[in-house]
């Protein structure tokens, strides 16, 4: 099954960009450690899933790109053409030249109505290339206007057209000391938008990539383009192909379904956080060796104390005993509830793996039993020379804070009236704001009280 | 997209000038192959002149005639006419100039009322042969002075028709105030009735302070002077100098003067022309930097003023360049934003700087500076890839910051001063158009302004108390 990926604003194509660069580099790769069989497997169901074939040979990514003003896309077409290896289709992008001006309400109201046919044309036009359609990826920022804005009107698009088909978000939280001044009205417009025809929001936080390039990649000036490698690859080692039911069946057909069943059971907990190890400079990869007890070990406790990377976890966070009942206002602060996890493993020796530690009960809530709450993809084809990677896919706790901290600072705005008569003038307007505020408060209320 | 300059009056003009020559040698210094593209196209049109001069536009391909897209207003011949032989002639051609022959006297309502009612038509039409061309049309720039007649009357009177004729395109004005001791007598009254204007009409005002440019002049004066600069000043890397040569600087202070402010409009639409890893356009810094609508008065900081041969710049000169921005020396306008309240805070950041050096710097400065209690992180950050022509790189701050207040109030005392003394008064009032409550409504709009600052400068270090959030049933 294909996916069609939906490139939105500034962020979402160098995003985007990043992304194939990588899927592509990895099955070019010969650090598979597998067999050849495997390696021919794997390269073909990712070039199936995320790229066309040309008559040249080179790959054209399954991908539309949209912004509202040219440059990026300019970049990132020629960009990718010059790579050799892949590029995109020259005719499947949509842009303008005034942009959206970090305003929401510009980005969903006005140019969203109005270039809605020419945009959904081009997503028709990719839809149409693939076999059989697994579903709709987007990528973009929420701070912004174009992927924030146009980006929610977009995916409504894309639910009314395709109304059987996933669609999972990829949204990119800003930096919390600023990138955009507005960011937090439109970080809480998209949310709430996204949360009525998303299946589900994948989130990545600028702050944690960037730790990650700090302290984990070692790079001293840290580029946007090296926040985008870091998600590239995390994005990666989740979407590349796995065998779902164990050793000897094909590689998953239906990967993004697969996501939201095994994530996704409730309409109201659509928040997925993603965490992925080992992560260091590429140059250091020669000189390391993981073992999977140790892996497994460490992201099951990122998972409980919410550690967003793994140096500085929190070793004395333990889940509540299983059996005493302990309302969930009771519960360690720093304990991190799950609904549902979902592991996944890439490279050598991955078949042995034991991941009863993820199945204990009692970290998660009580609505699923623990044998479906808990899901694990595996595969020996080794990911982006990683010799083993491991990556969790989380339906838990982990946004909460964030969430709730970006509502706060918006709400703090809000009560003071600053910023509105920007929004306002394209038709947004404080009710609208409010009801947004409504949504995302429930949602907050609803991880809170897991 | 496209930014239109207007440049009005005098001061306008001079400036205008400068900003034309240098955005010309900022774009042949990044466009080595001679091809027109889309950051040409924000400010200039391709023009084919094999068919003499009214030839069509050309979209794509070689570069063959360069016109700018702008609108020359004067209502005196001397400083367009000096345009017009002067290097920049073929740059321009009479479609896009408006001139008198006699001036406003400094008197704003005769640029206002007089040659606006005469002009008007003429204005229009060729702005909208002007905005014909443009593929896109985003932002409009006036570039004009407060203290005289043309540039502060005239000029306010487009500002009220590009508000009438495209609302929806962006209006910016870097407006020039008169300084305390400024030879116009009637620079108060000037500089009032165009306050009126620009808090009615204008998007975002960059407030420049001659008093200021004439500071940072001569400090630069001073350094080269003193030697400490010396030789080591790479050629063309003066902000100040015009033909790259420090000499220049004694022989035309204006044009020193002049060249910062087209500094500032050039770093102001570097992202929106060129490429970088977090875009900036003018209509985004519209958008975060103006939390009510009137308070749209931006203080601005470039940095570097001047930069050293050294051309690999460790990260302690980047950070020292930060620095700058926050220090007084380097603000186009006489003012303590650091103790005053920030209600926004932008940096447009050009050349080989990256997401970590804009955060390590703002972290670092953010605990000196006051934000407002509902925009505890204000900051609106842009990264192009491009610097301007001689540096590695540079910074230009905007701040809406409550600092403009005292500008405000001294240009309401001067006023005052002589408007209780009914002095000059005749001469505005014998025109045609204008009345007693021209003047009562000018000081009023700008009261009213001082006072919206007041209530925020209230709030300053007060406590801070975040209002409760909504309540869900659970």
């Amino acid at each position: 099954m294909s996916i069609v990926t939906v490139q939105l604003g500034q962020c979402g194509n160098q995003t985007g960009h990043e992304v194939f660069s990588a899927l592509c580099s990895d099955i070019r790769g010969t650090h598979g450690l597998c067999s050849k069989k495997e390696n021919e497997s794997y390269r073909d169901s990712c070039k199936e899933r995320f790229f066309c074939e040309e008559e040249s040979g080179v790959p054209i990514a399954r991908a539309v790109l949209v912004d509202m003003e040219p440059k990026v896309i300019s970049q990132t077409l020629s960009m990718a053409a010059r790579s050799g290896h892949w590029k995109y289709n020259s005719h499947s992008h949509f842009c303008q030249k005034q942009g959206s001006g970090n305003n929401w309400a510009n980005g969903y109201s006005v140019h969203g109505p109005r270039h809605k046919e020419a945009i959904m044309n081009l997503v028709q036009k990719e839809a149409e290339k693939c076999d059989r359609l697994g579903g709709f990826f987007t990528i973009m920022s929420m701070a912004g206007g174009t992927g924030s804005g146009l980006g929610a009107f977009v995916t409504q698009c894309l639910r009314d057209a395709f109304p059987t088909s996933f669609v999972l978000n990829h949204v990119i939280w800003p930096y919390g000391t600023g990138e955009v001044i507005v960011q937090n009205y439109n970080s809480v417009l998209t949310l709430s938008h996204l949360y009525q025809s998303s299946d589900a929001l994948l989130v990545h936080e600028n702050d944690v990539i960037h730790k990650i390039c700090a302290q984990l990649m070692n790079i001293k000036q840290i580029s946007f383009k090296d926040v985008n490698q870091v998600i590239a690859h995390q994005l990666g080692s989740i979407f590349q192909p796995t065998h779902a039911a164990g050793e000897g069946s094909g590689y998953s057909r239906n990967p993004l379904g697969d996501l939201m069943e095994t994530l996704v059971p409730h309409p109201e907990f659509k928040l997925l956080g993603l965490r992925n190890i080992p992560q260091m400079p590429e140059n250091s990869l020669a000189y390391s060796t993981f073992s999977w007890p140790g892996l497994i070990k460490h992201l099951r406790q990122m998972l409980i104390a919410n550690a967003k990377m793994e140096e500085g976890i929190d070793w004395q966070v333990r889940p509540p005993h299983p059996g005493s009942s302990i309302p969930s206002t009771n519960k360690p602060l720093h304990f991190n509830t799950s609904i549902a996890n979902l592991v996944i493993l890439r490279g050598k020796d991955v078949h042995g793996v034991d991941l009863g530690s993820f199945q204990d009960p009692s970290l998660y809530t009580s609505w699923l039993n623990p044998q479906d709450a808990f899901n694990a993809w595996k595969t020996p084809r080794a990911f982006n020379k990683y010799e083993k990677s491991a990556s969790l896919v989380s339906n838990s706790q982990f946004l909460l804070k964030p969430l709730d901290s970006i509502v706060g600072k918006a709400w703090n705005m809000f009560a003071s009236k600053a910023y509105l008569h920007q929004y306002t003038k394209f038709g947004i307007q404080e009710e609208d704001f409010l009801d947004c505020f409504t949504t995302l408060e429930q949602v907050i209320s609803s991880y809170t009280n897991l | 997209a496209v930014s239109l300059p207007f440049a009005v009056g005098q001061c306008g003009n001079q400036v205008g000038c400068r900003f034309w020559d240098l955005a010309l040698r900022e774009h042949a210094a990044v466009n080595k192959k001679g091809i027109y593209d889309e950051a040409l196209s924000s400010f200039f049109r391709n023009v084919d002149t094999r068919s003499g001069g009214n030839g069509p536009d050309i979209y794509k391909g070689k570069i063959c005639s360069l016109k700018a897209r702008a609108l020359l207003i004067d209502m005196e011949e001397g400083v367009v006419n000096e345009i017009l032989q002067g290097p920049l002639r073929d740059v321009f051609d009479s479609k896009q100039l408006i001139t008198d022959v006699s001036g406003s006297g400094n008197n704003w309502a005769v640029g206002h009322k007089i040659y606006g009612c005469q002009y008007r038509e003429n204005i229009v039409e060729k702005l909208r042969k002007t905005a014909e061309h443009c593929d896109c049309l985003q932002c409009f720039f006036i570039i004009h002075s407060m203290g005289g007649g043309t540039g502060s009357g005239l000029g306010t009177f487009v500002l009220n028709l590009l508000e009438e004729e495209f609302p929806e395109v962006y209006r910016f004005v870097a407006s020039v105030y008169p300084s305390g001791e400024d030879d116009v007598i009637t620079s108060p009254y000037n500089s009032v009735l165009a306050m009126k204007e620009l808090n009615e009409h204008a998007d975002c005002v960059l407030p420049i302070g001659n008093e200021s440019l004439f500071e940072i002049v001569n400090k630069i004066h001073q350094m080269i002077n003193s030697g400490k600069l010396g030789s080591t000043v790479k050629q063309n890397s003066l902000v100040t100098s015009s033909a790259g040569s420090a000499k220049t600087l004694q022989e035309k202070p204006y044009d020193a003067m002049n060249n910062i402010v087209a500094n500032l409009l050039l770093n102001l639409t570097s992202s929106s022309r060129f490429e970088g890893s977090l875009n900036m356009d003018l209509n985004e810094i519209s958008m975060n930097l103006v939390p009510f609508p009137r308070l749209h008065y931006l203080v601005s900081s470039l940095t570097p003023l001047y930069t050293l041969a050294d051309v690999n710049v460790p990260s302690r000169r980047l950070d020292q360049m930060f620095s700058d921005a926050f220090s007084r020396d380097h603000q186009l306008i006489q003012a303590d934003p650091k103790h005053s309240l920030y209600l926004a805070c932008a940096l447009l950041v050009r050349g080989n700087v990256q997401v970590s050096d804009l955060r390590r710097n703002i972290e670092r400065l953010k605990p000196s500076l006051h934000f407002v209690s509902w925009n505890q992180e204000g900051w609106k950050t842009g990264l192009c890839s491009v610097p301007p022509v001689g540096h590695s790189h540079s910074l230009l701050a905007l701040a809406n910051n409550t600092c403009v207040k005292p500008t405000f109030i001294e240009l309401k005392d001067r006023f005052m001063k002589l408007y209780k003394k009914k002095a000059h008064l005749h001469h505005y009032l014998q025109i045609d158009g204008m009345e007693q409550s021209c003047f009562s409504e000018a000081i009023s709009s700008l009261s009213d302004l001082i006072e919206e600052y007041n209530e925020l400068d209230a709030t300053k270090g007060g406590p801070r108390i975040d209002p409760s959030r909504l309540k869900i049933a659970v």
